[in-house]
């Protein structure tokens, strides 16, 4: 098993981890007392010891610890009510709040990709993870309102979101379980052929704005790269999803007449949208047919649970080395895995540093600020800062409350 | 309500009629204030049984129904109480204004008030007892609310201070369009719906099934789902009351009366929990070597097809390797040995390292001996048709997780008889997949189960029981594996008038006024 050395660690957590940042997201503006505190933090150790209930102070405590204990692998969990270090000795220690957090992987994308399976990925398959967060990101801000959304690669072959608005964190299980829900469009299992339908005359809005999103994609991705309809075989698989018997042997005629993947996806969309119209069951085949394939898969399980963990921004991922760095929403399409920065990459580049650098303002910078992971620091910064100016508007709401008294 | 105690009648201690109405002016009721009367014990029993009753009814009508909350549902539900005798129960309010009608009905509603409160402390000991409680209760309040006239519902937001606000017809105009592609019902209505704009965490069930629009963080609800919001505050409000009557709840259990009268509701409800229930039918224990032909004997659809993927595959996702762990656990596979099995079969694709590392932590969880330690109860048939099953996975209940196509061809390879496989289709389709799952059994084994099956590993058990020739009669008051509904109303034996023991109980529901004199409930 592959894992980080622990000297490579140590230096990642001397040298690397950007303690100041991550201090200020994850104590949000110290406006609630002990919200840091009360942070559960957890580790695993080399050959897979893993730690849960673990707490901080302040950023020093965490710091210190974090070199002490070189982890491989850090997970957050909920701010409880209590210091998690002391769980065992409270009786009614319960998770308080948490952000909203999604967790999308791709082995659970394994039946629609063509290109890789398992823990591998391609530029082709990576597009599964862009139509996600599009599609994720609008959403949450559109319909739920929230605006402090941070995404994280999440070191191999998935993506995670965690939602930090104010609002967000205070969800409780059942509402953060009726959200997860709301944007879990894919359902059914193994032996279920079709697993988005839509009975109703209209798409709900959301539905259809993200089938606008997915239908932007969805030629080039699925018809072409994952060549979904390029052999018999694949025809075979497309058509089980065809719930009107009628309908599936005259597309499978029309579709063999052809050669290629694009051309029969030509023959579908003429004969769906010509015949559509008269049934109900078939109204909306396009659509679903392409959620289907296309639609971000979550692991809503993540989502439901408050006090679920979940792996930390800027973990090292222990089997890729890569860092768990941000990712910029709107401009997701230019994010790519294959050039994330490595832990080793990262050391190489401080082995080449001089011993001082500064800054066009003249500070001194951090010295990850001047390797490869700084773009991912800024990323990082941006959205503290938007985050920040949410805080400083609502301590102004309250001091002109106490103000009045 | 008639009292048969005489008792009763000497102590008369209920409130008049007039002082009745005016403590419960209305049908529906949020619950938010114990009652504080005297009651007689053996009416308190009664009237919990009662409404057990309606709750499980109310359980009933949801398994075998499709649309909730539809007519058909609705009148299912009423059949089911007229039935049993209980259909007081939803006659809580009358057009007919005479004394003798508003007596009844006000009695009965302080027998809802009543009986409420006894269940909350029967019902709030654990988690899963509390989650079925609190799902039976809300869905019976929203039963109820939509048979209120909307003048009575006017009333009742009124008092307990719901207030609501259309949206000007103006913003209404601006979004209309999403509106109506929001919502499930004819768009020609859509002039005359009112529309409500609401905080999306009150309209969590709309949000869930995506019925509403939303717009940053507000749901617009039309107003004939306003009933949808209404019942999540019930919702809330009950889940919320619960937490703090398990707190309590020990203070309470000092009284043994009362802690005999609770622990037997409890059972009630959850029956056998299907534990590691030891293997008492073959004399020996089960080993891993055995899970092969018992899964072709006795196992039930979802655990066979769980078993033979994982036998093929040689994985199983996490929902799978739950449900199927716990079974296994259940039908009396020890923890060493279901470990060699999960071992032996997950190392046929990864390293036995990565097994241990990754994998052996859950079957351990499942056997309560990591994390919180609990030991996991094998999941209900309930549990397990309502599972969200996604891309990949395999748990779930055949009955409707499979398309119909994959489950012919599944009861064709497990030999079921064709018109029987016709049969569990037709089943199917009508959404009643336990009753689908019985055809199954009963086409297997070819006998007839009378109970029903609510439980996986008492499919098993059953299965195994007439695979063993046992006789099928059971001991008198033994507890009755196979059912888990019929064991409700077991006949209350009515006390012994001379014995002194019997006290009326002065119940107050407030724990530290709790004066219970001693208990005068036999046998139950």
């Amino acid at each position: 098993m592959s894992e980080q050395s622990e000297e490579a660690m140590l230096t990642y957590y001397k040298r690397l981890f950007p303690y100041g940042p991550y201090f200020r997201w994850l104590n949000y503006g110290n406006m609630k007392e002990h919200y840091f505190h009360n942070r559960e933090f957890s580790f695993t150790l080399p050959d897979d010891i893993y730690i849960r209930y673990q707490s901080f102070k302040d950023e020093a405590e965490l710091e210190e610890e974090l070199k002490k204990m070189k982890p491989q692998k850090i997970d957050l969990g909920a701010v409880y009510n209590h210091r998690p270090k002391n769980h065992r000795s409270i009786t009614n220690f319960v998770p308080m709040e948490k952000e909203l957090v999604f967790d999308i992987d791709m082995t659970d994308y394994d039946d629609v990709r063509n290109c890789c399976q398992g823990a591998d990925i391609c530029d082709k398959c990576w597009k599964f993870m862009v139509v996600a967060v599009k599609v994720l990101d609008v959403a949450l801000r559109e319909d739920f309102g929230y605006q402090h959304l941070l995404w994280v690669f999440s070191g191999r072959r998935g993506v995670h979101c965690w939602v930090c608005d104010d609002a967000a964190r205070a969800l409780d299980q059942s509402a953060r379980s009726a959200v997860a829900e709301y944007l879990q469009v894919i359902k059914g299992g193994e032996q279920q052929n079709k697993k988005v339908s839509f009975n109703h005359e209209h798409l709900h809005p959301a539905i259809s704005r993200a089938a606008g999103i997915v239908g932007h994609h969805f030629e080039s991705m699925m018809v072409e790269d994952q060549d979904i309809l390029g052999n018999e075989e694949a025809v075979k698989k497309f058509l089980l999803m065809i719930p009107d018997e009628q309908l599936k042997s005259k597309l499978e005629n029309a579709m063999l007449k052809y050669h290629n993947s694009v051309s029969r996806w030509r023959v579908f969309e003429e004969l769906t949208a010509n015949t559509g119209k008269t049934k109900r069951q078939i109204l909306h085949l396009k659509e679903e047919i392409m959620l289907q394939l296309t639609y971000p898969r979550l692991d809503i399980n993540v989502s439901k649970q408050l006090n679920h963990l979940l792996k930390s921004p800027f973990c090292v991922h222990p089997k890729t080395g890569k860092i768990c760095v941000p990712i910029d929403p709107s401009n997701v399409e230019e994010f790519s895995p294959e050039t994330v920065p490595t832990l080793s990459q990262l050391i190489n580049e401080l082995l080449e540093l001089n011993s001082e650098s500064l800054s066009k303002d003249g500070k001194s910078l951090k010295e990850y600020e001047r390797t490869a992971l700084n773009p991912s620091i800024q990323l990082f910064k941006k959205f503290l800062n938007n985050l920040e100016s949410s805080w400083r508007h609502k301590r102004i709401i309250a001091s002109d409350a106490k103000m009045e008294f | 309500m008639e009292f048969q105690s005489p008792r009763h009648l000497a102590r008369r201690t209920l409130k008049n009629s007039s002082k009745l109405k005016s403590e419960y002016p209305h049908s529906l009721q949020l619950y938010s204030v114990p009652p504080s009367e005297t009651i007689g014990l053996q009416e308190l029993e009664d009237w919990a049984v009662e409404r057990l009753k309606v709750l499980r009814a109310v359980e009933r009508v949801n398994l075998s129904k499709n649309t909730k909350f539809s007519d058909d549902w609705k009148n299912a539900l009423k059949n089911d109480l007229q039935k049993q005798n209980i259909d007081s129960w939803y006659k809580l309010s009358s057009s007919i204004k005479d004394e003798k009608m508003d007596e009844i009905i006000c009695k009965t509603r302080q027998k809802d008030h009543v009986s409420h409160f006894l269940l909350r402390l029967a019902y709030c000991r654990t988690e899963e007892s509390r989650r079925w409680f609190i799902s039976q209760e809300t869905d019976l309040f929203r039963f109820r609310f939509s048979m209120e006239n909307s003048e009575d519902i006017r009333i009742f937001m009124k008092e307990n201070k719901m207030n609501f606000q259309p949206i000007p017809d103006e913003e209404k105009q601006k979004i209309l369009t999403k509106l109506i592609h929001a919502m499930s019902f004819n768009a020609s209505k859509i002039d005359t719906v009112e529309y409500y704009k609401v905080p999306f965490t009150e309209a969590l069930d709309l949000v869930r099934h995506r019925k509403v629009y939303l717009q940053a963080g507000y749901a617009y609800v039309p107003n004939d789902e306003l009933v949808s919001i209404i019942t999540a505050m019930f919702r809330s409000h009950l889940s919320l009351a619960m937490a703090l009557t398990i707190r309590s709840l020990p203070e309470l259990e000092d009284d043994h009366r009362i802690r005999r009268l609770l622990n037997d509701f409890d059972k009630r409800y959850t029956g056998q929990d299907f534990n590691a229930l030891q293997n008492k039918f073959s004399g020996a224990a089960i080993t891993p070597e055995m899970l092969d032909g018992l899964s072709k004997q006795s196992y039930p659809l979802c655990m066979r097809h769980l078993h033979e993927t994982l036998r093929s595959t040689h994985h199983l996702k996490h929902g799978g390797r739950i449900q199927y762990g716990l079974f296994i656990k259940g039908i009396g596979l020890s923890l060493e040995n279901s470990l060699k099995f999960w071992r032996e079969e997950f190392s046929k694709n990864m390293d036995i390292d990565k097994f241990e590392k990754q994998y052996a932590y859950t079957i351990r969880h499942n056997y309560g001996k990591e994390g919180k330690r609990v030991n996991y109860s094998p999941h209900s048939c309930i549990k397990i048709i309502n599972a969200s099953v996604g891309p990949g996975e395999n748990h779930g209940c055949p009955f409707k997780h499979f398309d119909a196509a994959l489950l012919r061809q599944k009861m064709t390879t497990n030999r079921v008889p064709q018109p029987a496989i016709q049969e569990i289709v037709d089943l199917v389709t009508r959404h009643h997949y336990q009753i689908a799952c019985q055809r199954y059994f009963e086409a297997t084994h070819n006998t007839e189960v009378d109970s029903g099956i609510q439980h996986p590993n008492q499919y098993f058990i059953e299965s195994q029981k007439i695979l063993n020739g046992e006789v099928k009669e059971k001991p008198k008051g033994a507890h009755k594996v196979q059912t888990i509904r019929a064991t409700l109303p077991a006949k209350v034996e009515k006390p012994d008038p001379t014995d002194e023991n019997h006290e009326i109980l002065s119940e107050s529901f407030e724990t530290s006024k709790q004066k219970v004199s001693t208990f005068c409930i036999s046998n139950l």
